[in-house]
């Protein structure tokens, strides 16, 4: 099977995010970018196929900054060929604006599987596979997990319901797949590893169209959610805070 | 153009899941506002018996074949998206689960209707349509103006009471032609999970595991604590998604829904997906080193603070307390 994975920058959501001036968008001068958690998974799973079965993994990602260390650390850890997606397309494009300008390259290519992470924690204009599944009339299946072969030209997957309920499901080739956890956690590329790979390997670049579309809804305004609005915060040296709290549960009788 | 609000109807194995009890309480108060009415779309097979309980809506539309008996993405798509694009009702509601994602990007997707996915709330302001997401994690949430006449909403399960769209009332039944197609995407089989070593679902007493523990090595100060405190070890889904702990361990949207007397969050940042499956808890501690964590938006009582120092002092705590 020949797989390509689509990939995208998020914000690293372990820092801080500042909301900007305008109130419509995150400040986006001191954000810190990582590859979307689920897409790392997304590889995981198309490597282990890989490894398994035969065939190639090429990782496609529109260019909306700091994607060049993201693509060679999929290279590092395996995949065959990464493609840029540069073009006029900003810091945050939508998933719609997103899906299209991937669509446009991914069918120039020959593949028989499309796989990326189930969601990526700002697609609020919808998630990118689905969009992308859509555009290039193939179907789709989200919140997957252990994608294997079906024959030739097809695989089953397991999509996740909640409560640990799982259907099987068989999906002709190709499909595009929204991967919710590879089989194993996903494999790390040591620095070294990603430093030798930018000095070997090279990333392909394509150029995304003009005129995509937009998300269909404009942000009016972002804000926080009230956080210790309802929380007692309790502070102090650990052996301090253990005791409140031991005394609170023991007050309302959650100690057994 | 109608001033309908149609909600997707989602049930698996003949029984209507509560979110679409939630939605259909909203889409009561948009369709209020839009002038028009409140229909409930249920895609399946021999489903009739089901609509008796959508006594919210004023009409049930089936939309049923012997080939819809299953859910598949391809399958419920193309009926709903058939149906919608005839009555072009003015909102859309979809459960935003793992049936609904497929069904709400690909509807909007497949009609050109814009989309707003992670919806907490949807309001009606005159003719604005206003959608609130929850985006990054939880960290935010974006208040956006929907253009268009039709539009299709994602929405979170936990945002609205699901009370308000239990009503009891005697909708008027309209039986429609599914569309159907070659089916490219194909149902095979049911799993159900083997019931794991312990219920997490009936424990009084949660002490549940998340991210922020680093190292699978790292679990057992956790451990230690839930078992000081004579309750089970539950975790968020990076956990297993890690293979650290079984899933029947995890909370959350793909996971379980819990109602424990006491809920510990350990190292858990409290994402949508992870609060939806444990916010009825009667009382949530949560311990995490960022004071802006969603996990605080829950919890009853917060703690700031290196779980690596706290949890240790905790467990001789409690032990002592005993």
């Amino acid at each position: 099977v020949n797989i390509i994975i689509v990939v995208k920058m998020v914000p690293d959501l372990v820092e801080e995010l500042e909301i900007a001036a305008d109130g419509r968008d995150l400040d986006r001068a001191f954000l810190k970018l990582r590859l979307n958690e689920f897409d790392e998974h997304a590889l995981e799973e198309a490597l282990q196929l890989m490894d398994r079965h035969g065939g190639t993994v090429t990782v496609v990602a529109l260019d909306t900054g700091e994607v060049d260390e993201a693509l060679f650390t999929c290279l590092a850890k395996g995949a065959n060929r990464a493609i840029k997606v540069t073009g006029d397309v900003g810091p945050a494009p939508g998933s719609r604006a997103t899906a299209a300008a991937l669509a446009d390259v991914v069918r120039t290519l020959s593949y028989d599987l499309v796989l990326t992470g189930v969601q990526a924690a700002d697609d609020r204009d919808g998630q990118v596979g689905i969009l992308l599944a859509e555009a290039l009339g193939l179907p789709h299946v989200s919140v997957v997990s252990g994608v294997e072969p079906a024959g030739d030209r097809a695989v089953t997957v397991r999509q996740e319901y909640a409560g640990g309920v799982m259907a099987e499901l068989e999906v002709d080739l190709p499909c595009v797949l929204g991967v919710q956890a590879a089989r194993v956690a996903p494999r790390y590329a040591p620095v070294s590893k990603v430093r030798q790979t930018m000095k070997t390997a090279r990333l392909e670049e394509r150029t995304a169209p003009t005129g995509l579309p937009d998300a269909g809804s404009t942000v009016v305004r972002l804000r926080k959610p009230e956080t210790g609005g309802r929380a007692v915060m309790l502070e102090g040296a650990p052996e301090e805070i253990a005791e409140r709290l031991v005394a609170i549960l023991a007050e309302k009788r959650l100690l057994r | 153009m109608s001033r309908d609000v149609y909600v997707v109807v989602e049930h698996l194995e003949g029984k209507i899941a509560d979110i679409t009890f939630e939605l259909l309480g909203r889409a009561r108060d948009l369709a209020r506002a839009a002038g028009g009415a409140t229909v409930a779309v249920v895609v399946g097979h021999e489903l009739a018996g089901l609509a008796g309980e959508l006594g919210a809506a004023d009409t049930v539309v089936l939309c049923q074949d012997a080939g819809l008996a299953r859910y598949t993405p391809e399958g419920h798509q193309r009926a709903l998206g058939a149906l919608l694009r005839e009555r072009a009702p003015r909102v859309t509601l979809v459960p935003n689960t793992a049936m609904g994602m497929d069904l709400a990007a690909g509807l909007a997707a497949a009609l050109g209707w814009p989309l707003v996915a992670y919806c907490c709330d949807v309001r009606l302001d005159g003719d604005r349509l206003l959608a609130t997401s929850q985006i990054y994690g939880g960290k935010i949430l974006a208040e956006a103006e929907v253009s268009g006449s039709s539009a299709v909403l994602s929405v979170l399960a936990g945002s609205f009471p699901a009370e308000a769209g239990r009503g009891a009332g005697r909708p008027a039944i309209e039986p429609v032609a599914a569309a159907t197609g070659p089916a490219r995407v194909r149902f095979k089989r049911l799993i159900t999970p083997e019931a794991g070593d312990v219920d997490i679902t009936r424990a009084a007493t949660l002490v549940s595991v998340g991210r922020g523990i680093q190292s699978k090595d790292n679990i057992p100060l956790v451990e230690e604590l839930a078992a000081a405190l004579g309750g089970a070890l539950a975790a968020s889904r990076p956990i297993v998604d890690q293979g650290w702990l079984p899933k029947m361990r995890q909370v959350g949207k793909s996971g379980l829904t819990v109602k424990p007397r006491l809920y510990v969050a350990v190292g858990i940042s409290g994402a949508p997906e992870h609060l939806e499956g444990m916010r009825g808890a009667e009382c949530i501690v949560a311990i995490n080193t960022d004071s802006n964590a969603p996990i605080f938006t829950v919890a009853h009582y917060g703690v700031t603070a290196d779980l690596f120092d706290v949890l240790p002092a905790l467990t001789e705590r409690i032990k002592a307390a005993r």
